[in-house]
């Protein structure tokens, strides 16, 4: 099976690679999947509080090509995105943007609950409810 | 009297090879090039073969196809500082291998002029095909120590795990219906068993251990009054561990039952004599041993005890009534070429591919967090599985698989996203196993390739591994298996 050439661009030059430091109280960590289902994504935001808007976003993504471009892409469409625009990024338009096939959905949907775990964490450390979202069906 | 200097003289003898090697194969790129330069400008509706086209051909057949050190060649160039070695390198060999070129030489002609039907008893052109059958046969035979009338052709191993195991289960039903095998065989034999459960067998699927290797206390435990069969293949294919066969064989003819190997891997590699070995079936194939595909063989003992397997496919009663089908002869004249050339060659074949093995292995050990999977003492020559802790597989190969052809244990690909059952059945967990990647050496390879391969894949381990949250949290000392991973 061949990879698009989006992801093999962000493959091989990923976007926002690094860590944020996650004991500071505008910054939420996401860490998804598992070492055993073979992929692992790691996302963090940095929230500016007056304006509510992610100012910086990073990952490290333990997975197959697919994966760290839904990963690298993810980061990317976060910054400058305010918490509640990025909590509309849906898996589908990264699957579209990336042209990934249907074998690589799961790896969208874990960027997509990268996301969603990443503003919990942010929003519980600043003393908001967590906000409930559906089961992800897919895996 | 003056001695002969053995030692300079050989090597002269050598580098003069290697000058006329190189020069062939120049030459018969130069000549493959000119006959498709000559079959494009051929005008439409001219004969295909006019002076020109024939000239070439007889360049190319002469330097190009009879060249022992002629290598597949595609086209690529490499980014290789120290030297342009040809891209992409292929170290998939135990999905395949390429076909040796003086295989194909041997093949052509049955295409062609002797193209008749093994089984016409009555004109030149079955005699031809029959005759080269007949030779064929008896170089396969001789590779495995096998009498020429011990070999069934078959279009390939999983023909031959299939015959073997359904053919022995209809024919001793009477004595019964107990199958053993084992958890790390290829799904050939896995799936022909699970068949048979579903009308009547019973099978028990013994684990390996750690090592890969079967506990022969416990397959001599699992024998019951209605075994019938051991089926327990003779080398792994994704780690390339050998199963101790003479005591299996051993320990079957003790009790009676008969032994079949799945032997793919290891015909042609290393020394298989069925008699010394005491195997009763075993199966193996041509692509995997320099010879075409779609061609492969069964042995089926003849003496002591003489065996027999019911036929799958029922027809024109070729093969010993068992196996119906009009015979593959220009596939088999190349199986049995490549039969010989692995019977004359495997003791050079077999100290070139361990000797770059074991370069490309102490290499890639010296990455920190990265195991060998199987007992590396009892593994083919050409093989090495390596695990490299927190990357995944085809994240791995995707740094370089244009370059650079292997496989992985890890299953991202499939729907099922499960890794390599064979490197779960070891022991190993669910992360090692997405982190594996197999190598396979062949004649072919070369010390620059290998020298290629190290580099690429030591770069990408390590740059993956700047990206990997799980590296970062071995690196900061936190126990992975503390934490609470959501799985999916």
């Amino acid at each position: 099976m061949a990879y698009s050439e989006k992801v093999i661009d962000h493959y091989q030059h990923p976007k926002n690679v690094g860590t944020l430091d996650k004991s500071k109280k505008n910054v939420g960590t996401g860490l998804v999947g598992a070492p055993e289902c073979g992929d692992v994504m790691r996302l963090q935001i940095e929230v500016d509080e007056t304006t509510n808007t992610i100012v910086d976003a990073k990952f490290k993504t333990f997975g197959c090509g697919s994966a760290i471009a839904s990963s690298s892409l993810a980061t990317e469409w976060l910054k400058g995105k305010t918490v509640d625009q990025a909590l509309s990024i849906d898996n589908m338009d990264i699957v579209e943007e990336l042209n990934l096939p249907p074998v690589k959905i799961h790896c969208s949907v874990l960027a997509e609950d990268a996301i969603k775990a990443a503003i919990n964490d942010y929003r519980v450390k600043n003393g908001m409810d967590p906000i409930q979202f559906e089961e992800s069906v897919v895996h | 009297m003056a001695k002969a200097n053995w030692p300079e003289a050989l090597a002269k003898l050598l580098r003069a090879a290697g000058i006329l090697a190189n020069f062939c194969h120049s030459f018969s790129i130069a000549s493959a090039g000119l006959l498709r330069i000559v079959e494009k400008a051929r005008l439409p509706g001219v004969p295909p073969f006019g002076p020109a086209t024939k000239a070439a051909n007889f360049v190319f057949r002469c330097f190009g196809g009879v060249c022992p050190l002629f290598q597949p060649s595609f086209n690529g160039k490499s980014t290789f500082k120290h030297m342009s070695i040809q891209l992409p390198v292929y170290l998939d060999n135990n999905a395949t291998t390429p076909c040796d070129p003086r295989v194909v030489e041997a093949m052509v002609p049955y295409f062609t002029n002797h193209f008749g039907n093994a089984a016409s008893r009555n004109h030149p052109f079955g005699w031809a095909a029959e005759e080269a059958v007949d030779y064929a046969r008896e170089q396969v035979a001789q590779l495995i120590g096998a009498d020429p009338k011990e070999i069934i052709f078959t279009s390939g191993a999983t023909e031959g795990d299939n015959l073997a195991i359904k053919g022995v289960f209809e024919m001793y039903a009477s004595k019964g219906n107990h199958i053993i095998t084992m958890n790390i065989e290829h799904k050939a034999v896995l799936d022909t068993c699970k068949h048979l459960e579903k009308q009547g067998a019973e099978v028990t699927y013994l684990d390996v251990k750690e090592n890969g290797r079967i506990d022969l206390a416990e397959l001599e435990a699992a024998i019951k009054p209605t075994t019938i069969l051991i089926a327990i293949m003779y080398a792994n294919n994704e780690i390339g561990v050998i199963q101790p066969v003479r005591e299996i064989a051993a320990i079957a003819k003790k009790h009676g039952v008969l032994f079949f190997s799945d032997a793919v891997q290891a015909v042609g590699k290393i020394p298989v004599d069925v008699k010394a070995d005491g195997i009763d079936i075993m199966a193996f194939t041509g692509h995997k041993m320099y010879g075409p595909k779609g061609v492969g063989a069964l042995y089926v003992r003849r003496k002591n005890p003489r065996v027999k397997v019911t036929a799958q496919m029922d027809g024109g009663g070729h093969e010993r009534g068992m196996r119906s089908g009009t015979l593959n002869v220009p596939g088999i004249v190349g199986f049995g070429k490549a039969c010989e050339l692995c019977r004359l060659e495997m003791e050079q074949d077999a100290a070139h591919t361990s000797r770059l093995r074991d370069k490309l292995e102490q290499a890639l050990l010296k990455i920190e967090e990265a195991y060998v999977n199987g007992d590396p003492a009892h593994r083919l020559p050409h093989v090495s599985n390596i695990s490299f802790k927190y990357v995944e597989g085809e994240g791995l190969m995707m740094g370089f698989n244009k370059n650079i052809a292997v496989s992985s244990g890890s299953a991202c690909t499939s729907a099922s996203l499960e890794p390599s059952y064979v490197l779960k059945a070891l022991g190993l967990g669910d992360d090692l196993a997405h982190s594996s990647l197999r190598f396979g050496l062949s004649r072919f390879t070369t010390e620059e390739q290998i020298d290629y391969t190290i580099e690429q894949v030591t770069n990408t381990v390590l740059k993956l591994r700047d990206m990997s949250p799980l590296w970062e949290m071995y690196k900061e000392g936190i126990d992975l298996n503390t934490i609470e991973w959501a799985h999916h």
